[in-house]
């Protein structure tokens, strides 16, 4: 159990149970009981080498818990987690050398030194030879385009440009399992592509694997070749994107805003109009991505009237995550 | 220090590189860093200056003149100020829970409580260190001391466990935060309240007191019995004189409870029992 295969799944999970004990304000001495919520309940998963999966699930679902598991922070209350094949809580030291983390709301650099700086002290903390540092430093930083930045104190930087140095600095020691948690959250949508594009790069070079947590569909559609869902700590779903929006039936919404008012518009198979804003300006319809493509009903739509502009509002994860929830039960 | 031991540097490089980045990270806010440095000797001269003048006033405290004060403040004091630059900021663990920070800890491959002991060196502590020094060499110059080999090992004893009693008490105090994110009022009595008491002669202390600081808080061997045993004076019941000797035992002692409290307070973060 001790000895890692070279060949073990980059995570596996077995029955993987956590409870909190949750105090509740006294009253009167030993009047009530410590509650227990079940945070994590009997999860059981394997993600091979190499695999991008996007673990979503609404706000408090379990995602954070099962993160803290898989890299030592957390013990289990039951179950089993092995982290690139090794016990991330007895073997918490020899874990850290081979993944890299990125909380997204937390930091790992140092905020009063140049963001230099903190890439040179985490070499020497992960004890990488100074050829190897300098190289993947410099490749690194050509790669997120944080050659303007380097020389800037942590504290100065912009949120998007602190997110790529998070990254960087997670990515440093060349780790097997990259493990990001709401990586572009709050970022602009130029500052998110460019987080992608370097990501998939990284992954196609590297064959890092990638265990990612996000609200954003974007991130999963670009990122994620398989998905997790978890809701009330439970599994509930396991699969390809497509499969997921297909198993809850989850709409997309084309929004159109026209030229001239229209108190109505024609209806089209397969489409619902759920409504319409500014006395017929902005009109929302809501499709089946399955039978129907958001170009072929804007061609449809465009016959009858003149459309100005137009957005595409994709499903919200904690709607599907709740369809889901509905469907199962 | 590095090249005849290469091994050795090889392991410490990322506790130098840590320590080396909050120095270069403190000397580039100047202004801040004077300010934070005469505070620091302002606190030292003012505690100092409260002893004093408790003294001067009496005469002579629990059997020690002014003179010999000097030396049991210098001692203690220089004590508390190197456990303090080791291991002051531990009593911030509620904080670095809060914000996420010891999380980041455990994403690294050393162990927590070293990584959190080199996390947040202040210089601004040597500033105390130096007042300490100061009024110690004052009191070795004003105070008739045989300087034989006893004397130097009884001073060496007092500083280096003496420090290695404060820094051990910090680690106690953060231990047990890990279970009252708010008891730092409670921790820092044994903390700061132990070096304010390691301060004061312990002659004057009352029977409990004496067992207290001297056996389960051991903070008398800082400055008190040291001092006693420099100038060859007589001890109060309850702390015999040999009681010197024993200084690394009560290091030895502090460290251990240190260690427990610190891996049971661990485990209760992580939630793994304890």
């Amino acid at each position: 159990m001790s000895e890692p295969e070279p060949d073990a799944p980059a995570i596996d999970i077995a029955g993987l149970t956590r409870t909190f004990g949750v105090r509740r304000p006294l009253r009167r001495r030993g009047a009530e009981p410590a509650r227990q919520v079940v945070a994590v309940d009997d999860l059981t998963f394997r993600v091979e080498r190499g695999e991008s999966v996007g673990y979503i699930g609404a706000n408090g679902a379990g995602k954070s818990t099962t993160i803290k598991m898989i890299t030592g922070i957390l013990v289990p209350t039951s179950g089993i987690v092995r982290t690139v094949g090794l016990d991330p809580v007895r073997q918490r030291r020899r874990l850290a050398y081979r993944i890299g983390v990125v909380f997204g709301q937390r930091t790992q650099l140092w905020w009063d030194l140049p963001l230099r700086e903190s890439f040179e002290i985490l070499a020497a903390i992960h004890r990488l030879d100074p050829a190897v540092a300098t190289r993947r430093t410099s490749e690194l930083v050509e790669r997120l385009e944080m050659a303007s930045t380097l020389h800037t104190p942590v504290r100065q930087l912009s949120l998007g440009q602190r997110m790529r140095a998070e990254i960087a600095a997670a990515l440093l020691h060349s780790p097997e399992l990259l493990i990001l948690d709401e990586p572009t959250i709050g970022l602009d949508v130029l500052s998110k592509l460019r987080l992608r594009e370097f990501l998939i790069a990284e992954r196609a070079e590297h064959g890092t694997t990638l265990l990612l947590t996000t609200h954003d569909m974007g991130d999963i559609e670009r990122l994620c070749d398989r998905i997790l869902m978890v809701d009330h700590g439970a599994l509930v779903y396991d699969g390809s994107l497509p499969g997921l929006v297909r198993t809850v039936g989850a709409r997309r919404v084309l929004v159109v805003d026209l030229a001239t008012p229209a108190g109505t518009l024609p209806t089209f198979p397969g489409v619902e109009h759920l409504g319409s804003q500014g006395g017929g300006i902005r009109h929302r319809l809501a499709f089946d991505a399955e039978t129907t493509t958001a170009a072929a009903l804007l061609t449809a739509v465009a016959e009858h009237v003149t459309v100005l502009d137009l957005a595409i509002e994709e499903p919200a994860i904690e709607d599907v995550v709740r369809r889901i929830y509905q469907a199962g039960g | 220090m590095a090249d005849s031991v290469p091994a050795a540097a090889g392991r410490l490089a990322p506790y130098v590189a840590v320590v080396r980045a909050r120095i270069r990270a403190q000397r580039s806010y100047r202004t801040s860093f004077r300010i934070d440095l005469l505070g620091s000797a302002a606190i030292g001269v003012i505690e100092f200056g409260e002893v004093w003048i408790v003294v001067h006033s009496v005469g002579t405290l629990g059997g020690l003149n002014v003179r010999a004060i000097l030396l049991l403040f210098g001692l203690s004091n220089l004590a508390f100020a190197s456990g303090n630059l080791i291991a002051g900021h531990l009593d911030q663990i509620p904080t670095y829970i809060r914000a996420g920070t010891l999380d980041t800890f455990y994403l690294r491959p050393q162990p927590l409580l070293a990584q959190l002991l080199i996390s947040d060196f202040q210089l601004r502590r040597l500033a105390r260190m130096t007042a300490a020094t100061t009024v110690l060499v004052v009191g070795f110059g004003l105070n008739d001391i045989v300087w034989d080999v006893r004397t130097v090992a009884v001073i060496t004893m007092a500083v280096t466990f003496g420090t290695a009693i404060f820094a051990g008490l910090f680690v106690c105090a953060a231990g047990l935060q890990f279970y009252l994110i708010n008891g730092a009022e409670l921790t820092n009595a044994f903390t700061y309240g132990g070096a304010y008491a390691a301060g004061q002669p312990a002659s004057v202390f009352t029977r409990p007191l004496t067992l207290f600081f001297g056996y389960l808080v051991p903070v008398v061997f800082t400055g008190y019995l040291p001092t006693v045993a420099i100038l060859r004076l007589d001890s109060p019941p309850g702390l015999p004189s040999w009681l010197v000797w024993c200084t690394p035992l009560a290091a030895l002692w502090v460290w251990a409870v240190a260690l427990l409290l610190w891996r049971l307070g661990v485990r209760h973060y992580q939630g793994g029992g304890g």
